[in-house]
């Protein structure tokens, strides 16, 4: 019989080596996240998934679980400075949900609606933030970017190619391509590559294609973010 | 004359002979990027096309390095790049007119690049030079005692375009300003002397013979380099902590390293941190430049007694110009057998030193961001566990320890761990060295035995009408009169070196406002709550300066506070809101004077109004009230 912990007050086991957030997400358990994806090295630095771990914040997606430990995670104290986190991300970019061709697919907007985030509390930054229109079959969108590095270790773990990478410091952080021209045209990204499918939000677009699929029938208009039959499934899926 | 910008065709040639120089090793990325931007001036696309390809690096990983660090850029700056310290110290000794007086005499704004390329003026964090300011670097050389005149005299050499290294030699002098020395700085000490003594005690306890403690240098070794393990009982029995700050137990590190496992075609690696950035600490350079035999000294003991075999110093940017002494007294060293291969002439005992710069970023001062930056990466925090003594540079076992902890674990090793522990306080060991700076008439180094009090200190330095201490830097603690006879012990006040004094004249609102720009331009960015966090905290202290503050905005700093504490990913983001929950709770009436609007209460109240609602509906449930985050009606 494998190990367990507890989860708010829920006994979950885990395998030699899984993180807490892998082995809950195993035991079909929510903890919020978005630069958290199975397939890659966990990255913990939106810190979505942030828990008490015996009375101690630590980001779930980075550590490991141990026998015997106690974590706190659907609690309102942690779910309350979780939707502050989604309040930042919102006014730390530019995302205008009604407008955008990602709503109802969007990561950081399910998570916001499962927090129940009902207005961005805080001033918006309203960064400057140009749109890369170049490459042919897709977009880039910087506005919306939540900097989680997900397309960063696609590209450079899954397809081999380093398109994408973070330049810049604190509040400056920002996307790059690998083109002297800054243009994603001018790189080798691919529409086929993992990093094509992997931004949670709206930066990664392919082109011709929005609002194929009308506002109320894409997937999280269905079945909210979190919900227990398909927390398992999106680690089966991947 | 000065260095003009190479061509493109010129270019190509220089940045391929760096790499090379650099042995075409990508973990030296940073130090290729340093080379780099002082021959050119900054990274152009050029650069690092040659880089890129000669170094089989993507451009996007260049150009994430070269984006993280304030020194390095990846635009045309001016051929003359003047960076004004903006540490509150400075700005006290008039930093910002001085700035203005060279912007306007120079025709170029703050930030901006003059048309001609010919000058950048910006500010910069604290360079370090705070009993001597105010401070600026220019082309990397740093200079103090700035004065209107001085300002006059740069604005003159920069329009004639005088080459900075023919700028008259007293711009540049750096004084050492020691006003109280102790065991570190008054140690009359023999360069090798650490080494010989610890030997000697080995041998002495018979430990020399002894095969049970041999790892690395010993391993198979004839008796004669003894006891690494005696030798880290006395710095155990010395008790001594971690000067940078934080006061962790030194042999307990020491030991983790020491027994860590190491695969095969592994060493283990010795870093000491001069990564000097908190603003108002400036002990590092006076330490490097009086003492710095005693800190490589100490380097080689902790290599002695973990078993490393390689060591660096993470060097900050602003202290570039302390390296050729440092190389020099590095060269000695190596030609008297106390570096470089088999140490005291002892075969197999081998252990050097390697400088790496800095390159303008706080947050590597952080032990595990500054493995990241020596490896020549970017330099964010790394996920712990697993812990650098395990898994640090290059996934080695690594120590990070402070320049003077070291200088102190040479001491021990050479008079021994009791002598030590008998100085300073029970749980604080040894001595400190405090950068006092500020409204005081004799500002410098000032070493104490641990336990010495801050009124003490305020006594010696010459400070009257003092309104508050700032121990430790921004991250530490404001001090109020009240409690000036608190001492400075990790039992009481932990400080990693700065002691930066207020007198009454000063406004504790501003103190706290220009420590709060200083963790937003230096938050790393890599975590959400304090790349955003540091952003709305200096937000909310600028639109109190502005006079638009209200007791809300109060309450939001301290749920920013509470945020910042629990979910960010390292210190920088933990005591980023230290400054102004100390000065609001010491000093509240700096922060009174800016509301002019006492109350934010909206007059419309939204759940009032949807009471209709509700008794249309029947409902009274939580759901059906608004019961804003923001404590108040939305």
């Amino acid at each position: 019989m494998n190990p367990t912990f507890e989860l708010d007050g829920q006994a979950i086991s885990f395998a030699e080596g899984q993180t807490i957030l892998q082995a809950a997400t195993t035991a079909g358990v929510y903890i919020p996240h978005l630069c958290y994806h199975p397939e890659f090295k966990p990255h913990g630095s939106c810190k979505l998934c942030t828990v008490k771990v015996n009375g101690r914040q630590t980001a779930a997606c980075t550590m490991r679980a141990a026998l015997g430990m106690k974590v706190e995670s659907n609690c309102e104290e942690i779910n309350a400075e979780r939707r502050a986190l989604t309040q930042m991300l919102f006014v730390e970019g530019n995302h205008f949900c009604p407008s955008c061709e990602k709503s109802g697919h969007c990561q950081l907007q399910a998570t916001a609606y499962h927090l129940g985030m009902m207005s961005p509390h805080y001033d918006h930054f309203f960064p400057n933030r140009a749109v890369d229109a170049s490459h042919p079959e897709f977009l880039l969108d910087f506005n919306r970017c939540i900097l989680c590095s997900l397309c960063v270790r696609a590209s450079r773990d899954v397809d081999g190619k380093n398109v994408f990478a973070l330049s810049g410091r604190g509040i400056k952080t920002h996307l790059i391509v690998n083109a002297r021209s800054g243009r994603l045209a001018d790189t080798d990204f691919a529409a086929t590559d993992k990093a094509a499918a992997v931004c949670p939000v709206g930066v990664i677009l392919p082109k011709r294609q929005g609002f194929a699929v009308p506002i109320g029938e894409r997937p999280y208009d269905k079945v909210a973010i979190g919900a227990a039959t398909t927390v398992r499934a999106e680690e089966e899926a991947s | 004359m000065h260095c003009l910008e190479p061509s493109e065709a010129a270019l190509r040639p220089l940045v391929a002979g760096i790499v090379a120089q650099h042995g075409g090793d990508a973990s030296r990325m940073l130090q290729i990027l340093r080379d780099i931007q002082s021959l050119a001036g900054w990274i152009s696309p050029v650069a690092v096309d040659v880089l890129s390809a000669e170094l089989a690096v993507p451009r996007t990983k260049i150009e994430g390095v070269a984006g993280f660090y304030s020194f390095l850029s990846l635009q045309p700056r001016g051929r003359y790049r003047i960076l004004f310290s903006d540490n509150i110290t400075d700005r006290m000794l008039g930093s910002t007119a001085l700035m203005a007086r060279l912007c306007n005499s120079l025709w170029v704004e703050q930030g901006k690049t003059s048309e001609e390329g010919l000058v950048s003026i910006d500010t910069t964090s604290c360079t370090g030079l705070c009993d001597q300011g105010p401070a600026l670097l220019v082309n990397n050389r740093a200079m103090g005692r700035l004065t209107a005149e001085r300002i006059d005299q740069i604005a003159e050499l920069v329009r004639s375009e005088v080459a900075v290294d023919a700028w008259p030699d007293e711009f540049f002098i750096i004084d050492d300003n020691v006003q109280r020395a102790d065991i570190l700085l008054a140690a009359d000490f023999q360069p090798g002397a650490a080494l010989q003594a610890a030997r000697q005690r080995a041998h002495a306890a018979g430990e020399g013979m002894m095969a049970s403690n041999t790892r690395s240098w010993r391993e198979g070794l004839p008796a004669g380099l003894g006891g690494p393990a005696a030798m880290l009982d006395e710095i155990k029995r010395a008790n001594l902590r971690g000067r940078g700050g934080a006061g962790f137990t030194t042999g307990l590190k020491w030991e983790a390293c020491r027994n860590a496992p190491l695969p095969a075609g592994q060493q283990r690696i010795v870093v000491c941190n001069a990564d000097e950035g908190e603003p108002g600490t400036f002990k590092d350079r006076v330490l490097l430049t009086r003492q710095a035999d005693l800190v490589f000294e100490g380097m080689t003991v902790a290599a002695y007694a973990v078993g490393a075999t390689r060591g660096f110093v993470y060097l900050r940017g602003e202290y570039a110009y302390l390296r050729p002494q440092l190389e020099t007294v590095l060269a000695r060293r190596r030609q008297d057998k106390l570096l470089g291969r088999d140490i005291l002439g002892i075969p197999g005992a081998d252990f050097d030193i390697e400088i790496h710069l800095g390159a303008g970023a706080y947050v590597c001062g952080e032990e595990s961001a500054l493995i990241e930056s020596l490896e020549g990466k970017r330099g964010t925090p790394r996920n712990r566990p697993p812990f650098p003594v395990t898994n640090g540079y290059l996934d080695q076992p690594t120590i990070v320890n402070n320049v003077e902890t070291f200088a102190a674990a040479a001491l021990i090793a050479l008079h021994g761990g009791d002598w030590y522990a008998a100085i300073g306080t029970r749980h604080s060991a040894g001595s400190k060295l405090l950068s006092v700076a500020g409204d005081c008439a004799r500002p410098g180094i000032y070493e104490y035995p641990f336990g010495v009090s801050i009124r003490q200190v305020l006594d010696a330095c010459g400070a009257t009408k003092v309104q508050a201490v700032q121990v430790s830097g921004p991250s530490g603690i404001c001090v109020a009169p009240n409690e000036f006879d608190r001492v400075i012990a990790f039992e009481d006040i932990p400080t990693a070196g700065a002691f930066t004094i207020f007198d009454s004249t000063r406004d504790m609102f501003e103190v706290a406002r220009n420590y709060v720009h200083f963790f937003q331009h230096e938050s790393c960015g890599f975590c959400t709550p304090c790349r955003v966090g540091t952003s709305l905290l200096k937000n909310l202290m600028d639109k109190l300066a502005r006079g638009c503050g209200s007791p809300y905005d109060f309450a939001e700093i301290e749920k920013l506070n509470q945020l910042l504490q629990s979910m960010s990913h390292c210190g920088l983001g933990h005591t980023a809101c230290n400054p102004v929950l100390d000065t609001i709770a010491k000093f509240r009436p700096a922060y009174e004077a800016r509301m002019m609007q006492r109350d934010f209460t909206p007059a419309f109240d939204l759940d009032q109004a949807l009471s209709q609602a509700r008794q249309m509906t029947g409902r009274d449930d939580a759901a059906a009230h608004l019961q804003s985050e923001q404590g108040g009606a939305v």
